[in-house]
């Protein structure tokens, strides 16, 4: 194998290796060279520092609150990752999260007290269902306004953001909704609870991580995921079914953002109607500090994984350093900039 | 045998005739370059060749049996691939990536069909390795030279097993050396029996690569003749008018 570009006049060297054709060392290019790798560094140097500066950092306790906050904007950022290379935006995952939580607390107490209780876990499976069922019409509507009817996903997900949170209010008239009914104890197990002395809700991230990763790198539908990112004429051309991958893509980003917010509520004890507002833009950010590509074409789970534990991580240790939390705001945003400017200028750097 | 037929093709976009009464024989492995002015009816002809829209008149035949287009995938289906000026690659995929893209192998393991990325490759590295492009299949497009997305291109109408492939102006804006590239890819074609229908405007490419120049001028066909007989000025002179027909 070649080691740099330099000796590209070693033509014998591989049979794959061409006489007038480098190829770029490992360290740069593929996973090394982008910029979730180097993100990664950032948050590896960070959590070092900070276990140096505060020894509560490390407390058993300050980690399992750091590991349940990010998992929830991690989950999402996972679902928002997939628009995002496909060359789209999700602004509404926020709304979603919101309202996915309200409708599975109220079904649970509707259906609390009927027959359904007689049934093992029918109460539960149905709030479930309804939670996520929200949040999968709110996918469809989206991928069908945006593939079909062609408008463009930024302002789509904008009024739907406003929709979804105008329902969450309107339905709950603003009071918070508490999960209630014969398996409550178990409904709080699965979404706020320990496995191994493990959160639940990390468990479920790395899981997800793993399936987007396997689905985005060795399945055809992750394959067009970022060919549509890539050049959507191209991926029409080809004969893709470029409408069904962008439906399918919101429908999944807004399960992701529904599966989320029923999570919160066993985590919060109640879904309140202004649960995780703002929460749309603290995702977006994850993903494109873990090196998604707002023009498409470019994004993966680590870098939703990492850039969500990151923002995390920095949020974290402003509040242990005992700074105001309006500082943290600002960080947050210098450090989206950030990650965007190193890369750029190691793009630069790189380009010939 | 003659691969394709085109009987009397016109087309009119409301008012206007783009195209009238045009007669055109490709045999199979043949290389003819068709040339004209910007409007003279290239891209009109082309674009009912590749079922992007049917014509208004006349009949298309291929293989000796009479077809009708109604989209692209019509066309690729019996084996007429496009490779488009703008190439129509996703940068951001690998060279294999997009050679498979739509097309992909996959294994099936349990009820999930998982990509076969070694497979893909190989087949990827024997194309390249026919069309003699210093190609690799796992690097990325958006690193290539515009000979070798060129090459990725026609690997792509290769692996479709295509009889014809129509290529649009595949020498525009690239580099000498790389032009030098792409002749030799048609040329590939050519040994491999494959018809190609070269639209270009670059004189030189028609007469190194063409066995035949086709020349349009306001919609209609003004020559059609082997390029031993003609010349590059009297092309010029057809594309301008200052020659009538030939």
């Amino acid at each position: 194998m070649m080691s740099d570009l330099s000796s590209v006049t070693n033509a014998k060297a591989d049979d794959n290796d061409f006489s007038n054709v480098g190829r770029a060392p490992w360290w740069r290019r593929g996973f090394f060279a982008s910029q979730t790798a180097y993100v990664a560094t950032a948050l590896v140097v960070i959590m070092v520092v900070m276990s140096l500066l505060s020894p509560a950092f490390l407390s058993s306790g300050n980690l399992a609150n750091v590991a349940k906050n990010f998992s929830f904007v991690g989950i999402v950022t996972l679902g928002v990752t997939l628009v995002i290379v496909t060359g789209g935006i999700d602004l509404s995952v926020g709304s979603t999260m919101a309202l996915s939580a309200i409708i599975c607390a109220i079904v649970m107490q509707a259906v609390n007290g009927t027959v359904l209780d007689s049934i093992p876990l029918a109460g539960m499976l149905l709030s479930l269902g309804a939670g996520l069922g929200v949040a999968l019409l709110i996918g469809l509507a989206n991928g069908f306004l945006i593939a079909r009817v062609g408008l463009s996903p930024f302002v789509t997900t904008l009024g739907m953001l406003s929709i979804v949170r105008g329902l969450a209010y309107a339905v709950t008239e603003g009071r918070g909704q508490a999960p209630t009914g014969p398996d409550v104890d178990l409904f709080y197990a699965i979404t706020d609870g320990n496995l191994g002395g493990i959160p639940v809700a990390i468990i479920y991230l790395l899981v997800l991580a793993v399936i987007v990763g396997v689905v985005l790198h060795h399945t055809a539908f992750g394959r067009h995921i970022f060919a549509l990112g890539g050049n959507e004429r191209a991926a029409a051309l080809t004969g893709i079914a470029v409408e069904r991958v962008k439906v399918a893509v919101y429908v999944l980003c807004a399960l992701s953002a529904g599966f989320a917010g029923i999570l919160m509520v066993g985590w919060l004890g109640s879904a309140p109607a202004n649960l995780a507002t703002g929460y749309e833009l603290t995702i977006i950010a994850a993903a494109v500090i873990g090196g998604a590509n707002l023009t498409g074409g470019v994004g993966g789970p680590a870098g939703a994984v990492i850039g969500a534990l990151l923002i995390e991580v920095i949020r974290n240790g402003l509040v242990l350093a005992g700074i105001n939390a309006y500082w943290q705001i600002v960080l947050v945003g210098c450090i989206i900039i950030l990650a965007v400017l190193v890369d750029r200028l190691r793009t630069m750097r790189m380009t010939p | 045998m003659s691969l394709l037929i085109l009987e009397n093709v016109g087309k009119e976009f409301g008012a206007i005739r783009a195209l009238s009464q045009v007669n055109l024989t490709i045999r199979p492995g043949e290389v003819v370059g068709l040339m004209g002015d910007n409007g003279a009816g290239k891209s009109t002809l082309v674009k009912i060749i590749a079922g992007n829209f049917p014509p208004s008149h006349g009949r298309i035949l291929f293989e000796d049996r009479e077809v009708h287009f109604a989209r692209p995938i019509d066309a690729r289906s019996v084996g007429i691939e496009v490779v488009y000026q703008h190439l129509a690659l996703a940068d951001n995929l690998t060279a294999s990536a997009n050679v498979f893209l739509g097309r992909e192998l996959k294994r099936r393991v349990g009820p999930f069909a998982f990509l076969d990325h070694a497979a893909m490759n190989r087949r990827t590295a024997e194309l390249f390795r026919e069309l003699k492009s210093e190609t690799r299949p796992d690097d990325l497009v958006r690193a290539m030279s515009g000979g070798q997305r060129q090459a990725v291109a026609i690997a792509r109408t290769r692996l479709a097993k295509a009889k014809l492939i129509l290529m649009d102006e595949p020498t525009a804006a690239i580099s000498v050396r790389q032009v030098a590239e792409v002749l030799d890819l048609i040329h590939r074609l050519k040994d491999a029996g494959i018809a190609v229908i070269l639209i270009s405007h670059r004189m030189p490419d028609v007469f190194s690569v063409c066995e035949r120049v086709v020349v349009m001028r306001r919609g209609v066909k003004v020559a059609d003749k082997p390029i031993g007989d003609s010349s590059p000025e009297e092309v010029t002179a057809l594309i301008t008018g200052a020659k009538e027909a030939a």
